[in-house]
């Protein structure tokens, strides 16, 4: 689960100060898929990188999985991520140098440890099958296209079995056809691994799919479309 | 180390050119070292071979600086050293530096003069007068063998053996008894000459009390050394050129690796935003950086070793341990030194601007 609770954040501007989050609470249950839109500058990336505990908020509290992330240090934030966060970036962020499958092992590694590469590099085949690139698994990101970095991406912040999933315009980079196969893929892991999501999109089409939709305006955050729960 | 190994297989150009370079930094280094040490052996391994816990130089005229071509010790020093509590031993040593020849052919050599049966030179000495020992060098430059006549300031002397090299002030030495030299001094027009300096043992010995008593000056075989105007400056000018290798390649490294931080700065703040443990970011720059200085380096000392084995025939050259693996171990603890400098790259690189990257 994700929860927001009065969260405000402000960054220096000058002498004084801007509010890009201004009071904002959320909750995202596991298994739901929360949509948040808005145009550009209203703070849906700053709530984006507040809910990945990329960034701490000057009050309100941002809870993972139960656990208060503003109440850790940056280690322990990094630590949090690694263990109960997925990121899905706009652009795919994915290392130059890495085979798509070493994409995914990779998150294996970055405590420092290397516990677990076999059992590793198993799980990324599986979720590169998941997401339709069993047979890329060798490819560098230059080999690929847009749309198959994009689901390597995705497969990579599953790799860990978060209990979050912050996605950030995930179809921005792609035509509708490869958007719209991203957005079902999301949609079908974010129910198959339990996970609270939250995804940030410009694209009004996405809207209708997603299980809630929060629009934000000037870093205040507004219900558009609550979660229909059964 | 994960994402290390496939950086350096993936931009395996990149760290080639940097292994190259310290590669060449090794070779150079390896090489100004091994020849540091060649030149440092021809200019005092006669000194250094010696057996004798202080050399005894007289009294400077001027401001006391000891040396080796000023120095003239006389017999009333000599049996005053000798008399002095804890002594053991104390063996007069002439030195000059003059031509012997042989027929058509001539060598620069350093006559040295010492006792009968002087144990502290380590080497053989003549058991007659008329005879001397020479160092293989100035036999082969002579073409002369045990039994073959030279000559020296116009005395013949008998060829009785030949020595393993040993040299002063880049000259081969020639051994010859105590009074050989003093007449071969008194005939280059040195007046009444005993000995250049005394090769004195005797660990219980007060050598400040002995060098204030006898009115001499005396030093540990090694501090001597800087008694050599020649050694003094040519190793200082060697050792600083070598330092200053220590330092370019330090910076050479280091600024490698701080460039190659920076291009991997996007990389880094997504592996952080990922959740990377500053730990594991830490390991891989500083495992990265000893694996390419390990190879470089592992590889330059390898060609010094090749090189300087043929080197070795036509320069003074040596090669050992202390011109080989010492320099290269410096050079990585200098190199990692450098790529420390890089970490702070890594270390404050903010995973916030992952998610605004375009990759």
């Amino acid at each position: 689960m994700i929860q927001l609770d009065d969260v405000t954040l402000t960054f220096p501007d000058g002498a004084s100060r801007v509010t890009a989050i201004d009071h904002v609470t959320l909750s995202v249950g596991r298994g739901i898929v929360a949509g948040v839109t808005g145009p550009s500058g209203s703070g849906k990336s700053s709530l984006l990188a507040v809910a990945s505990t990329l960034i701490t908020p000057d009050r309100g509290i941002v809870r993972i999985g139960g656990v208060d992330a503003t109440a850790l240090s940056f280690s322990e934030r990094a630590q949090l991520r690694r263990e109960s966060v997925g990121i899905i970036f706009q652009q795919a962020n994915l290392l130059p140098a890495l085979t798509a499958a070493e994409q995914l092992v990779v998150m294996g590694e970055l405590g420092g440890g290397a516990r677990g590469r076999r059992a590793a590099g198993i799980r990324a085949l599986e979720l590169l099958d998941a997401v339709g690139l069993a047979d890329q698994a060798g490819k560098r990101p230059a080999q690929l296209s847009g749309g198959q970095r994009q689901r390597v991406n995705i497969a990579r912040a599953l790799m860990n079995e978060p209990t979050a999933l912050v996605i950030d315009e995930p179809t921005s980079a792609l035509d509708q056809e490869r958007g719209a196969s991203i957005l079902d893929l999301i949609l079908r892991l974010t129910g198959e691994h339990d996970t609270a999501t939250i995804l940030v999109t410009h694209d009004q089409r996405l809207l209708p799919m997603l299980d809630s939709v929060h629009n934000m305006v000037d870093g205040i955050l507004s219900v558009s479309r609550a979660t229909v729960t059964a | 180390m994960y994402v290390a190994w496939r950086d350096l297989r993936f931009a395996r150009g990149r760290f080639v050119l940097i292994g190259t370079v310290v590669t060449l930094i090794t070779l150079l280094v390896g090489f100004l070292s091994g020849l540091t040490a060649g030149l440092a052996d021809q200019n005092i391994s006669a000194i250094t071979g010696l057996s004798a816990d202080r050399i005894v130089f007289s009294a400077g005229p001027g401001d006391g600086a000891l040396s080796y071509a000023d120095s003239a010790v006389t017999l009333a020093e000599a049996e005053a050293w000798r008399e002095r509590d804890g002594v053991e031993r104390v063996s007069p040593i002439g030195i000059s530096q003059l031509k012997l020849s042989s027929g058509d052919r001539s060598a620069a050599v350093a006559l040295f003069g010492v006792g009968p049966g002087a144990a502290a030179t380590g080497t053989d000495v003549p058991e007659r007068a008329g005879h001397l020992v020479l160092s293989g060098t100035a036999a082969r430059d002579l073409a002369v063998r045990p039994g073959d006549s030279v000559d020296l300031a116009g005395a013949a002397f008998v060829v009785d053996a030949l020595s393993a090299d040993t040299w002063y002030s880049h000259t081969p030495v020639v051994w010859v008894q105590l009074g050989d030299w003093q007449n071969v001094a008194a005939a280059t027009g040195q007046s009444d000459p005993y000995a250049t300096v005394l090769a004195v043992t005797g660990a219980g010995t007060d050598f400040a009390a002995a060098d204030a008593a006898t009115g001499t000056a005396s030093a540990g075989v090694l501090p001597s050394l800087t008694a050599l105007g020649a050694f003094r400056s040519e190793i200082g000018s060697l050792l600083l050129m070598v330092t200053m290798l220590f330092g370019i390649s330090a910076l050479v490294v280091g600024a490698f690796f701080t460039v190659w931080s920076i291009q991997r700065q996007p990389d880094v703040a997504i592996l952080k935003a990922l959740g990377a443990s500053d730990r594991m970011l830490i390991r891989d720059a500083l495992g990265q950086a000893a694996l390419v200085l390990v190879a470089g380096v592992g590889l330059g000392i390898t060609l010094t070793a090749l090189l300087g084995t043929v080197a070795g025939t036509v320069l003074p050259f040596v090669l050992s341990p202390l011109t080989t693996l010492l320099p290269g171990a410096a050079l990585i603890v200098l190199g990692l030194a450098g790529a420390g400098f890089a970490l702070r790259t890594v270390t404050t690189t903010d995973p916030l601007t992952a998610l605004g990257s375009n990759r």
